[in-house]
């Protein structure tokens, strides 16, 4: 009896899982949008991965030479041993550029992952109990998404004794869980009454199974896409908050947000230590806002057709 | 009597960037007579749809070849400017859709939606325009017309909107109206209501009808001839009484084993058509009904069948069911 | 629909309360505890007992909720630890010129937007659609207080077409009756103090326009898509109605229901934008007020104005669902 089950529970799950992702990557190895931003985000990871490696400093570095010919108004450019000059406190800018890669990712990824998790698991919870626990997780929900997103982050920052990256990671993260909340929800609901679903309850499979072996895979594309899209608002929210003086403190710290911010005060003098930070932010941002997209269309079974 | 709309080699290919063209309408040739209802009859994706959006030229701009042609009272609508069918539409022809619910525009209340047509080919004003509406409502058997002007679709029945379709589509008096499986999304109840409405109303008006249907049902009703499309093809032609007594292609044959009959013996077993669309062959080079057919010879699978005439009927088949 | 708009106003109240909750639970998990953090670098042993004793501190916790209730409600959030002025009064100052700012960045993305995503949508997969999508795109990427200092970096201090900061020019003698600059110079026929107002408003309202603007055009240009598809509007060339006639009533109308949505969830996060386009340009606003909040960590402030910004939210989602059933009228009779 239970071998049948679990055949027809397989059988189901092929139905819906597998046919469709690979549906998906089909349709996504052919849309030059896929494609574009998985370049971006390739490239993205990989300068970060190797970052020590081509970097030729340390981010932390402070050179005589340069900090010597640091005045108001010039901070010394391009020079042998240093591709992209100084930066405003006389330090490697094209090494620090290089190192940033990897804290920027962190943070992108830190504030996205936990935000996720959190969500997907109140979210779940919502979904799949419904009732009081459901009217209680998504009032509270509801209430943190109608403060406007940078606001909350700057709130849950402003808690911290001392902004650190770990308050950034922190804010922005707590600030993604409502959205994730909200969707692992939607998706659960729609499928509680869907047909799959039912057909698994009426063939008496445990509540805690369908949850887990129904419900959230066939959650999961929606989800994946709303994390590729929140790891690009995750970079711009945190590039925000460091731009306002909730961020790293630690003016040693190499990371691309922070970068940018302390580099506005220079713009009249240096605008090249503001723009290349900003426009490695903007493609990251919108490398990974372009592979969502896609994965979104990709997803979509109303593009099946 | 000069044929009212004359479908001539029809043919409608969707092309699509990267893949090869999927033709969904194969050459088809057909022609209405005014005043007649003729049936279009085959299961989904036969492209009896796509058939009557080409002819109504209401086929997306974009991603599509229509080939042939199409003539209404000599002239040819494929020719026509877009400012010149949109003339016509709505005047000349008109059609009705599956869907009552999604085919009316939500948030307009279904007065306007009559109205709209009226000013447009009438050149009604606006209260003349709401009292032909009301009369129009209360022709298809609407009841409180007056006040169902100011009513939004959602609330009405499925059975009303409808009827309020039909009275948009009938507003002009056009003299060919196509109905695409316009009961299909209904109530089997309602379903009979409507066929009558539709059948009593072009009786009166003289309008002619193309049917789109699956329903042979819907067929035996209604219809004065009917055509039996497979795979984008007419494949079997006749008078409506012809073909219910003696079906010849097997397909047709199929379609009517696979309902059941008030009048058939008692115990009869329905026959079902076996495999599914999806089994065709390619026109090219074979029938494409042949991986289902009960009567497939060798030569089915190896070259195309044309269409033949047999004693006033049109069939595509090598090896037709034996008239009676 | 006067009971749609009650019940509508009904359910605000629980969501309000909440927040209210969610206030006072951050109001005592701040550093030091709240006393401490309300009064900053006063804070000695004494002063905090003695505004523990004032703000009720001492006593259980659903007597202080309650407290910090009425306090929120009559409009006491404390004085600030920058002026030691009531934040109230503070706000009540600023306010004029966010919303002015406000106001000016959402008709550029309205006004903009839906004719641009509509263009998109009706040229779907030219070169002109690939272009806005593509802009769109970039637009919500580009970090909104880059964006203001290379506006100001440009056009104010290269080109001088613009002034670089503030809201009106130091020299000009404006008489202020409202708060909000145009206004007041219409009013008291100073028109160019008006005229100087706008000039001052141009870039700020550009760089806080940019991402409602991308947003706006993506969604008209994805509902426009969506209905063009729809049955209704193959209804409607059915009957051969003119291309205008199927474009206003048909197309149009129902492609702005998911449009309004989002201009509601956009005043939300031109708020956010605000702070720091506020930040880059000096404008004195809220944001700005907000902005100083933060690097002097005044508290009362920061409440004050986050607390502001959620009503204000909600309040203008109401505000768009209401105007939601007067479009749609599926809406009104659930």
């Amino acid at each position: 009896m239970t071998s049948v089950l679990a055949r027809r529970r397989n059988r189901i799950d092929d139905l819906g899982g597998r046919s469709l992702s690979a549906d998906a990557l089909i349709r996504l190895r052919r849309n030059p949008v896929a494609i574009v931003g998985a370049v971006i985000i390739g490239l993205f990871v990989l300068v970060s991965i190797f970052a020590p490696l081509i970097a030729p400093h340390d981010a932390a570095a402070v050179f005589p030479e340069l900090q010597r010919n640091l005045r108001p108004d010039s901070i010394p450019g391009a020079q042998p041993g240093f591709p992209l000059g100084s930066d405003q406190n006389g330090r490697d800018f094209f090494s620090r550029l290089i190192l940033a890669s990897r804290q920027t990712l962190i943070v992108g990824v830190l504030a996205t992952l936990i935000g996720l998790v959190l969500g997907v698991v109140i979210g779940a919870l919502a979904g799949a109990f419904g009732g009081w626990v459901d009217t209680v997780l998504m009032r509270v929900t509801d209430v943190l998404l109608s403060i406007p997103s940078l606001l909350l982050a700057i709130s849950i920052a402003a808690l911290a004794a001392q902004p650190s990256q770990t308050t950034v990671i922190i804010a922005v993260a707590l600030v993604n869980v409502p959205i994730f909340a909200r969707l692992l929800r939607g998706s659960m609901l729609a499928q509680r009454e869907s047909d799959h679903v039912l057909a698994a309850t009426s063939l008496g499979v445990k509540r805690s199974a369908i949850v887990i072996r129904h419900m959230l895979p066939n959650a999961m594309g929606p989800v994946i896409v709303q994390a590729t899209l929140t790891l690009a608002t995750s970079i711009l929210d945190a590039a925000a908050l460091s731009f306002l003086g909730l961020g790293d403190g630690d003016p040693a710290r190499a990371e691309w947000g922070l970068m940018l911010a302390n580099a506005q005060a220079y713009l009249d003098v240096r605008p090249a230590l503001a723009f290349y930070p900003a426009i490695a932010i903007i493609l990251v941002a919108l490398g990974f806002t372009l592979l969502g997209e896609a994965l979104r269309e990709a997803l979509d079974p109303k593009g099946r057709r | 009597m000069r044929a009212l709309l004359e479908v001539e080699d029809l043919t409608v290919a969707f092309t699509r960037r990267g893949e090869p063209d999927s033709v969904a309408v194969d050459g088809v040739s057909f022609d209405v007579q005014p005043g007649e209802i003729v049936g279009l009859v085959g299961e989904s994706g036969c492209g009896k749809s796509v058939t009557s959006l080409a002819i109504m030229r209401l086929l997306p701009e974009r991603g599509n070849r229509v080939t042939g042609s199409v003539r209404m009272e000599g002239e040819s609508l494929l020719d026509l400017s877009d400012a010149g069918m949109r003339e016509r539409r709505g005047r000349d022809l008109s059609m009705i859709f599956q869907d009552p619910l999604s085919s009316l525009n939500p948030v307009i209340p279904v007065g306007l939606q009559v109205t709209e047509v009226l000013t447009r080919h009438r050149g009604l004003k606006k209260d003349a325009a709401r009292r032909e509406a009301a009369d129009l409502l209360d022709r298809v058997g609407i009841p409180d017309p007056r006040r169902r002007l100011d009513s939004y679709p959602h609330q009405l029945s499925g059975g009303m909107r409808q009827r309020a379709l039909i009275a948009i589509a009938l507003a002009c008096t056009p003299r060919l109206l196509i109905a695409d499986e316009p009961t299909t999304a209904l109530d089997v109840t309602i379903q009979a209501q409507i066929l009558d409405l539709l059948k009593q109303l072009v009786a009166e008006t003289g309008t002619a009808l193309v049917m789109i249907t699956h329903d042979l049902g819907v067929v035996a009703g209604l219809c004065d001839r009917v055509n039996v499309l497979y795979g984008g093809r007419i494949v079997e032609r006749a008078e409506r009484h012809e073909l219910f007594r003696a079906p010849r292609h097997p397909y047709t044959h199929g379609l009517l084993g696979s309902i059941p009959r008030l009048d058939g013996p008692p115990g009869e077993e329905l026959t079902a058509i076996r495999g599914s669309v999806n089994d065709n062959l390619p026109w090219t080079a074979a029938c494409a009904f042949a991986p289902r057919c009960p009567r497939a010879l060798e030569v089915c699978t190896a070259s195309t069948p044309e269409v033949e005439e047999h004693d006033g009927r049109l069939l595509r088949c090598f090896n037709p069911v034996e008239g009676s | 629909m006067l009971r749609f708009i009650v019940r509508r106003l009904i359910q605000v109240v629980p969501t309000l309360l909440l927040l209210s909750v969610l206030i006072f639970a951050w109001l005592r998990s701040l550093p030091g505890g709240p006393a401490a953090a309300l009064l900053g670098d006063k804070a000695t042993p004494e002063k905090i007992a003695e505004l523990n004793t004032v703000l009720g501190l001492d006593q259980p916790i659903p007597v202080q909720y309650v407290k910090f209730l009425g306090r929120a409600l009559t409009g006491d959030f404390g004085n600030s630890l920058i002026t030691g002025q009531p934040v109230t009064a503070e706000i009540a100052r600023a306010l004029p010129a966010t919303i002015e700012l406000s106001i000016a960045a959402l008709l550029i993305a309205v006004v903009l937007g839906i004719p641009l995503g509509y263009v998109a949508a009706r040229y779907r997969g030219r070169p002109l659609d690939t272009a806005t999508v593509i802009g769109t795109l970039v637009g919500v990427a580009v970090p909104v207080f880059f964006l203001g200092y290379l506006l100001k970096q440009w056009f104010a201090v290269d080109l001088g077409w613009f002034p670089p900061s503030g809201r009106q020019a130091v020299d000009i003698d404006a008489t202020h009756v409202t708060g909000f600059a145009i206004l007041d110079g219409l009013v008291t026929r100073e028109f160019d103090a008006s005229w100087d107002a706008i000039v001052h408003l141009v870039l700020p309202a550009i760089a806080l326009a940019t991402i409602p603007l991308a947003v706006i055009v993506r969604i008209t240009r994805a509902s426009v898509l969506d209905v063009m598809g729809s049955d209704f509007v193959r209804t409607a060339n059915s009957k051969g109605l003119a291309p205008s006639t199927v474009r206003e009533r048909h197309v149009l109308r129902n492609a702005l229901l998911p449009v309004s949505t989002t201009i509601g969830l956009q005043t939300g996060l031109l708020l956010a934008g605000a702070v720091l386009t506020e930040k880059v340009f000096v404008w004195g606003g809220l944001g700005t007020l907000l902005a100083d909040a933060i690097t002097r960590r005044d508290y009362p402030r920061l409440q004050a104005v986050v607390l502001l910004g959620a009503l204000v939210y909600v309040l203008v989602n109401l505000l768009v669902d209401l105007s939601y059933a007067l479009i749609d009228p599926r809406v009104r009779v659930r």
